[in-house]
């Protein structure tokens, strides 16, 4: 009896191991065939897979058949897609609305549509031009993630990479007569350190500034509205200021001639003014007969302020710090001062005194608020050691009094 | 003419002492003061500790009154008074340190007078029950420390206040009730500072006061306690001080000596130093995420870190549980050895007695340090 429940228990215990076997004879196979970095490896971290497409669903071919001729030899077979045909393959699921619905109803559909109207799109349809990108390209072939799967080549961290395998190769890329330096430019750039040092997932990858399946440069005078999707106040300061007209008139790239395009680097004060190395004095001079070179000397005036007070605030107060007093007041008003600044700097898009003059003078008086209210406090502080010193000699005295008379009495 | 000055001044003095004796007879305390006698050896010093511990109370009293003139208990006025205390009030700031840092000091002194008693067998007989006054002093104390660490109602206190009251929610049958009673509800609320404001400032204080009197009445009855070796020495190879002037004198000088460190230390340290500190910080916010660290105050630590390293359960007890009952039985041991201890009523050194307390200091040093050490 002991024994028969024993098999009974076994046996048990290996029903679901025996249900777990894989009808799916393609993967039977080639995963006996490839070595680890093969389709059939790769295909487990696939999205398609794991929403419960097979093989089949994209390859064709009689799945149950043990032999690969069988396979090939059923009526639906398709093997590998044509380079230039991949995109209306893919489009087949990925542009019905109603089919898309019940996998991730999330996604659009319009990207054949939108790659259509890309210079990869153009050039492969066009042109027949099979060393343009298509989807595979950029998506992998058995790998493929949604934009948010870490191991997927188009999740922002790794699309810089993706995009760089043609765009950073000179070789490759010498037939069309653009530069090769982007890839290179944006991983030095703020952006770039931003995107790929820290992981900053709100910093732009390519795809935010060229789209994605309808990838192309911005052009001139969308720049800076490309710029103004993550930057608003300052191109809506841009947007006013004198710059803005006299930039369309003359086809003058709007953010970029100032902050370059894929090598953008951290903006300082001295890109101001009528000075060398400030970048006004590319187009402005002391003799142009405009305004635009005394702006850009006020405009500097004004930061130039507010930073001598931000800093002389900034000092007092981390000395009333270290001296132990305390100054939650005077901090957080140091952070409206902070804030001032910021926002003076960020008015600087307007190129009009008048704009940013009222600014710096607001953190002006909040700065020199601080550096009072914190001069005080380190007054304060020491009027506390002079008044410890003084009790601590009056209550030694005390206590020397009281040890003579201790010793007197018991003499 | 300086012989007629003086003498005027004495006739003064004499003139007023007889105007006060003839109403409160101070005559006679006086003789009774001088009367009493203080031993002198080598361990003298331990009969200072009650009286700094004393004077720290009185500090903590002062102090306290005065803070009492802003603060204002309640969830939206608690912090908002304790920082216009420190910022706005002339010298807030100092009386704030200064309760602070007495209460600390008050902690401590209370420890080691404790300490010297139990290791000096001072506790036996006739003085069982100024022993039993004095851990209920002690007791208080830490009661004190407990329910005033809640008052300035700011992110560090609102956490360590629940993680203490959530400790009493272990206690079997009654646990979830005393929680709620400790709390005022639930969860660490406005009522709970509430409670604990009334517990500080009236409750506990006449509690005090009242033992605080019996103990001081029985020390004065009984005088202090003289070291056991003393059993067997002649009575003219013992030395004694007078109580008044000499000992009260002496007393004094300490006291102002203590004055001047509480002083030195209130100023240069207002918010505390290393692991004795108390920065108002920010306004306790009951939704915002636990500070990484949350500590006890230094004298909790070892009971806390105690209790953290037991394991889930011991054998079928749960292991909170198991250590309260350890501390509860030790706590009981302790506030009974008096009565366990039959040799020290004999003027005989017990041995048991002495590594039961050395185990104690040592589990409670132990425990601490690995407190601070871990986090």
């Amino acid at each position: 009896m002991k024994t028969i429940l024993s098999i009974l228990a076994l046996a048990l215990l290996y029903i679901p191991v025996l249900g777990q076997g894989n009808s799916d004879n393609c993967l039977n196979c080639h995963l006996d065939w490839e070595d680890d970095d093969g389709p059939a490896h790769k295909i487990t971290r696939d999205v398609h897979f794991q929403k419960g497409l097979g093989c089949a669903d994209c390859h064709g071919g009689n799945t149950s058949a043990d032999d690969m001729d069988d396979v090939r030899e059923s009526r639906d077979y398709i093997g590998i897609p044509d380079f230039l045909k991949v995109p209306d393959f893919c489009a087949h699921c990925h542009s019905d609305a109603a089919y898309m619905h019940e996998h991730n109803p999330s996604l659009p559909v319009d990207q054949l549509a939108k790659y259509k109207t890309s210079i990869h799109g153009q050039r492969l349809f066009g042109r027949k031009d099979k060393k343009v990108a298509n989807c595979v390209s950029c998506h992998s072939v058995h790998e493929v993630g949604g934009g948010r799967m870490p191991h997927s080549s188009t999740h922002p961290v790794n699309l810089p990479q993706t995009c760089g395998k043609c765009h950073a190769d000179t070789e490759y890329m010498a037939e069309y007569g653009i530069s090769t330096s982007q890839l290179d430019e944006f991983t030095n750039s703020i952006h770039g350190q931003a995107l790929l040092e820290r992981n900053d997932l709100g910093a732009p990858a390519c795809n935010d500034c060229h789209g994605n399946h309808g990838a192309a440069p911005p052009g001139v005078n969308s720049l800076a509205a490309v710029c103004g999707l993550c930057h608003a106040i300052e191109a809506e300061l841009f947007n006013r200021s004198p710059h803005a007209e006299a930039f369309r008139e003359n086809d003058i790239p709007m953010c970029e001639i100032c902050h370059s395009n894929h090598f953008i680097i951290k903006p300082s004060d001295s890109m101001i003014g009528s000075e060398e190395p400030a970048i006004c004095t590319d187009c402005h001079s002391a003799d142009d007969g405009t305004i635009g070179f005394m702006t850009a000397d006020s405009l500097r005036v004004s930061i130039d302020n507010l930073v001598r007070f931000h800093g002389k605030a900034q000092q007092t107060l981390d000395e009333a710090i270290a001296k132990g007093m305390m100054t939650t007041d005077e901090e957080f008003l140091m952070k409206e001062v902070d804030q001032s600044l910021i926002q003076t700097r960020m008015h600087i898009h307007a190129f009009n005194i008048d704009s940013v003059e009222p600014k710096a003078k607001l953190g002006i008086a909040k700065a020199d608020s601080v550096r009072v209210m914190s001069a005080e406090l380190i007054d304060e502080y020491y009027f506390r050691r002079q008044g410890l010193a003084v009790a601590t000699l009056i209550i030694t005295f005390l206590a020397i009094m009281l040890y003579r008379k201790i010793r007197k009495i018991e003499k | 003419m300086p012989n007629d000055n003086n003498r005027r001044v004495s006739n003064l003095k004499e003139l007023s002492f007889n105007w006060i004796d003839s109403r409160l007879k101070i005559k006679a305390l006086i003789d009774y003061m001088s009367s009493k006698i203080v031993p002198r050896h080598n361990h003298s010093s331990f009969y200072y500790l009650g009286g700094v511990t004393l004077f720290l109370f009185l500090v903590q009293v002062c102090t306290g009154i005065l803070l009492l003139m802003y603060y204002r208990p309640g969830a939206e006025s608690a912090y908002e008074s304790v920082k216009f205390i420190v910022t706005e009030v002339s010298f807030g700031w100092l009386i704030r340190s200064l309760h602070s840092w007495s209460a600390n000091l008050m902690v401590l002194f209370a420890f080691l007078h404790m300490f010297t008693v139990f290791f000096t067998h001072a506790y036996r007989k006739p003085r069982e029950l100024t022993w039993y006054t004095g851990i209920g002093i002690l007791g208080l104390s830490l009661a004190f420390g407990f329910s005033g660490y809640l008052l300035p109602w700011n992110e560090l206190s609102f956490f360590a206040t629940r993680v203490g009251t959530g400790m009493a929610g272990a206690v079997p049958i009654i646990g979830k009730q005393l929680m709620i009673i400790m709390r005022g509800g639930e969860e660490v609320t406005g009522a709970t500072i509430g409670r604990f404001f009334g517990l500080h400032v009236a409750i506990l204080p006449a509690l005090f006061v009242g033992l605080l009197s019996l103990h001081l009445i029985f020390i004065q009855r009984q005088g202090m306690s003289e070291p056991l070796e003393w059993a067997d020495k002649k009575p003219e190879e013992k030395k004694y001080i007078k109580f008044f002037p000499n000992f009260l004198y002496r007393d004094a000088l300490v006291w102002l000596i203590m004055l001047n460190i509480l002083a030195l230390l209130a100023v240069i340290f207002p918010d505390g130093i290393g692991v004795i500190h108390w920065p108002l910080g920010e306004k306790a916010d009951p939704f915002a995420p636990p500070p990484a660290v949350i500590r006890p105050e230094w004298y909790f630590m070892f009971a806390f870190q105690a209790l953290k390293m037991l394991p889930a359960h011991v054998w079928f007890i749960e292991g909170e549980l198991f250590g309260m009952a350890v501390f509860g039985l030790g706590g009981m041991i302790w506030l009974l050895i008096p009565a366990l201890d039959r040799k020290a009523a004999k003027s005989k050194r017990s041995k048991l007695v002495v590594a039961f307390g050395a185990v104690v200091v040592l589990f409670m040093l132990a425990m601490t340090i690995i407190g601070y050490l871990v986090e």
